[in-house]
């Protein structure tokens, strides 16, 4: 298959940045969209110029590395799918492909399709844990948590922090992310202690990064690749309620 | 060199016990003096510079990472293995140990083994604390599933994605820290070079990623726990940046390399598709709990999966191995995989994969049950392929997943450079010539959690430190050194790219060191590393700048090191002229093809001492002495 890329390239976090034009040939449509990029990469360092940098590392889906805009949408247009796992047989035979970085004020571009998504750690240290020194747990089994409960904290727990909502949503709102981590720690009976600080002081950090509010698009969950549920952003909502009015 | 492995005296189930109270302390007071520097925020470097911190030490983390929980930890997908027993069904301390001493191949230490299964249920009991969803029984309690090499239920699990879940429980202690302010974490900043003080790991020298900017931090101890080095191979199930840099480099400044032949190939990954092709994904091992393996009875081109009759399929691992089935050892499997297909069984239009059928379970327990033990790995599986599992059987063949040799570390993990401690995949300790599959989360998770936090209290406590501080010699050279080596590889300006010698590279390893391996193929290869290591070294094309975020230079000195490793994992293998485990050496097998150990001659640890690139390393030996579970052929018949 042949491609002509619109690929964004910056070379550092203060360069205004640019689109420049690719082709690529001969590509498998068994290929991964990150395994063009290589493709385009290895003639692009052949030729003298620097390959196109873009974040990713475990190329099935998990750590959460990669996220860039294809043709406009994070992750590109196959659902619960993360830009590595994302093959090139999604795409028409020549047709043209806008590649850009997340897009979202907390996350400034370092250069090309590289982001630095380190708010989102920043929140995460406020309260994304349940305090616990190492030593001392309880027996596993000392609280039964009914198997519902656990499949929806799972459920929740499965965010792979990639972005991908924040770069989705017209506000640039974490509600996605932040309420998937709430969510999951809300639900189960160890998670209690801290309930309401914990809500209390992830969304005032999320505020302070700059993140914006929710308006109820749903394009967060539209675009997740773990395809987590807006449900969560509802339970973040009540949860925030809840340790603001008691 | 005299290694000294420091296993304490007295009976096997006092030993930890014993030595914990021999140790000396730090008292709570002083613990902040002391500044530990740990490399690496997988399960076992995240679990570890949260545990230390939760003691009261300085810790500085870094990863090359921009964010801890990207660590390749995150990609286990199948379990975690503790004696619970809670499937009432025979499990003790005792079996896992003696599992996974057997399923070793004999070739690990037996009182670290032991250790490891005596503290592994406590790791089971932190995890559900800090809030881990592992999948439970209606009930509300505990579920448990079945891993390869055993025969009880011990493994608990979080769907297929139980590395995530318990990676992101050691990345909230260790964000808890961060933002309290007891840990200085580092994002995208690589180890580059060890920095020894007095004979002391004292620091390490850093380079900033994104601005290029090399960085010295100076503590008392070092902690690598940096993963394995699967990667020398080029294609594996290893994430893309996961590399052997930090751990080959304290090799260079002293630290012995053990057991480095001893690979693990796992059955159970979707076989390779064409050139492009820049990784390998693993299926989960879980998934032999209710697959079926096999391949059609007739060789070329028997037609559709489906349409083959029972009676034509061979499920040669269940004719083999009555007893284990489908869930023998990874090495076995893998083994009699490739001999299948070498054969002419092979399936697929490459003809290298054999079928895990899933037909049957569905039919049993109905496709909704499937998808709840294994949905996204179906997902996974169908993306990639384009083929629906639930309907065809996958394709499946074995690739790099694991390498259970590493740095030499004794029974305080701490390696042959004084303060230098080596955790998790990045050490050689627990799995012997095969690991049994849910036993790195357990090892990585043990080590920084339950083990590091004693034995480098006992280090500290009895150690006397020079003042040293980032303007000391040492420091200066070493980055001195580190500068030179960037300044070489962005001056070559050669005609071929860091990925092309990457991938002859792992053509080599994977052709003459890889499922089998014999005198003459070693021999060769290790004349064709030599010689590429030559090439790149005058012909490799690395472009860009020296001052910002550069790939492909990052690339270039982790390629680099694997071309040196690359060849003492030759050596390695070329010296055991035995086949055991994961080292399958075609000259020693037994008439039904199984791995024949030679006992009177290795039962030892290899431990490999650098004397300079491409000089014969010198070789220590550690003898292994097995008083609990006797050495017996193993077998799963």
């Amino acid at each position: 298959m042949n491609f002509t890329l619109e690929v964004w390239r910056q070379k550092s976090r203060d360069d205004k940045g640019r689109f420049v034009t690719y082709t690529v040939h001969d590509i498998s449509a068994d290929a991964s969209f990150l395994e063009m990029l290589d493709v385009l990469n290895t003639e692009l360092v052949k030729r003298g110029e620097e390959p196109i940098a873009f974040d990713h590392d475990c190329r099935e889906g998990i750590c959460g590395s990669c996220g860039m805009m294809v043709n406009g949408r994070a992750h590109g247009p196959q659902r619960g799918v993360a830009t590595c796992e994302l093959r090139m047989r999604n795409f028409a035979d020549g047709t043209r492909i806008v590649v850009e970085p997340f897009r979202a004020r907390p996350f400034p571009v370092l250069k090309d399709l590289v982001v630095d998504r380190m708010a989102f750690d920043r929140v995460m240290q406020k309260g994304g844990f349940i305090s616990v020194r190492t030593g001392g747990a309880p027996d596993a089994n000392a609280i039964p948590v009914p198997k519902s409960v656990a499949d929806d904290a799972f459920d929740a727990a499965t965010c792979i922090g990639c972005g991908a909502c924040v770069a989705a949503c017209k506000n640039g709102s974490a509600m996605l992310f932040v309420g998937a981590k709430v969510s999951h720690l809300a639900l189960l009976p160890q998670g209690q202690a801290e309930r309401k600080q914990r809500v209390e002081s992830m969304v005032a950090q999320m505020d302070a990064e700059g993140f914006g509010s929710c308006t109820n698009t749903y394009a967060c969950e539209a675009e997740c690749p773990k395809e987590i549920s807006v449900s969560t952003i509802a339970r973040l909502n009540r949860e925030y309620i809840l340790a603001k009015l008691s | 060199m005299e290694l000294h492995s420091r296993i304490p005296d007295g009976p096997i189930e006092k030993k930890w016990d014993n030595h914990r109270f021999g140790m000396k302390l730090v008292n709570p007071a002083n613990k902040r003096k002391y500044h530990i520097i740990v490399v690496g925020t997988g399960l076992a470097g995240a679990s570890a510079a949260a545990s230390l911190a939760d003691l009261g030490y300085k810790v500085t983390s870094l990863c090359y990472h921009e964010s801890p929980r990207r660590a390749h930890s995150i990609a286990a997908q199948g379990g975690i293995n503790a004696p619970k027993n809670y499937s009432n069904d025979g499990d003790s301390v005792w079996r896992l140990f003696y599992d996974t001493v057997k399923g070793g191949d004999y070739r690990a230490r037996e009182s670290n083994v032991y250790r490891l299964a005596q503290v592994s249920a406590g790791i089971i009991d932190q995890c559900v604390a800090q809030g881990v969803p592992f999948a439970r029984e209606y009930g509300g309690l505990l579920d448990n599933r079945s891993f390869g090499g055993a025969q009880v239920s011990r493994t608990f699990y979080a769907r297929g994605q139980t590395g995530q879940q318990l990676l992101l429980g050691a990345c909230s202690q260790l964000s808890r820290h961060i933002g309290s302010g007891n840990i200085r974490f580092f994002d995208r900043r690589e180890m580059l070079e060890l920095v020894v003080i007095d004979g002391k790991a004292r620091g390490i020298v850093a380079r900033n990623l994104v601005t290029g900017e090399l960085e010295r931090h100076v503590g008392n101890a070092v902690v690598l726990a940096t993963g394995g080095y699967g990667n020398v191979f080029y294609l594996s199930t290893m994430a893309k940046a996961s590399n052997a840099t930090a751990i080959w480099r304290a090799h260079k400044k002293g630290a012995l390399f053990a057991n480095a032949c001893f690979t693990q190939i796992h059955p159970t990954c979707i076989p390779v598709g064409g050139s492009y092709q820049s990784k390998l994904t693993l299926m989960s091992e879980s998934l032999r709990n209710d697959g079926r393996i096999w391949v059609p009875k007739k060789q070329g081109d028997p037609g559709r999966p489906e349409d083959i009759p029972d009676g034509e399929r061979d499920y040669y691992l269940e004719q083999l191995y009555p007893s284990f089935g489908n869930l023998v050892p990874r090495d076995v499997a893998s083994r009699r995989a490739k001999e299948m297909c070498d054969k002419g069984f092979g399936v697929g239009p490459t003809k290298m994969a054999v079928y895990l059928d899933f037909g049957d379970a569905i039919k049993r327990n109905g496709r909704e049950w499937i998808e709840e033990k294994y949905g996204n790995l179906f997902n996974m599986y169908h993306e990639i392929t384009g083929e629906d599992p639930y309907n065809v059987p996958m394709r499946i063949y074995p690739a790099v997943h694991y390498t259970m040799g590493g740095l030499w570390v004794d029974y305080n993990l701490m390696s042959t450079v004084p303060g230098l401690f080596v955790l998790g995949e990045a050490n050689f300790s627990d799995h012997g010539a095969n690991r049994l599959g849910a036993s790195a989360l357990m090892q990585g998770l043990a080590d920084g959690y339950f083990i590091i936090p004693y034995t480098i209290g006992d280090y500290l406590a009895s150690t006397t430190f020079a003042q040293a501080d980032t303007m000391h010699r040492e420091f200066v050279e070493a980055e001195n050194s580190t500068r030179q080596t960037i300044t070489r590889l962005m001056d070559i300006q050669g005609s071929r790219t860091v990925d092309e010698f990457h991938r002859s590279l792992g053509k080599i390893m994977w052709d003459e060191v890889g499922m089998a391996r014999n005198k003459q193929g070693l021999g060769r290869a290790i004349e064709g590393i030599r010689k590429l290591r030559d090439e790149f070294w005058q012909d490799v094309k690395v472009v860009g700048s020296t001052a910002t975020l550069n790939s492909d230079l990052e690339r270039a000195g982790r390629v680099a090191d694997f071309l040196e490793l690359g060849e003492l994992l030759a050596r390695d293998a070329l010296h055991r002229e035995e086949s055991c485990g994961g080292h399958f050496r075609e000259e020693y097998q037994t008439d039904d093809g199984e791995a024949m150990r030679n006992d009177k001659q290795f039962s030892y640890v290899a431990a490999w001492e650098f004397t300079g690139v491409g000089k014969e390393p010198s070789l220590s030996r550690e003898p292994l002495s097995f008083e609990h579970v006797k050495p017996a052929q193993r077998s799963y018949k």
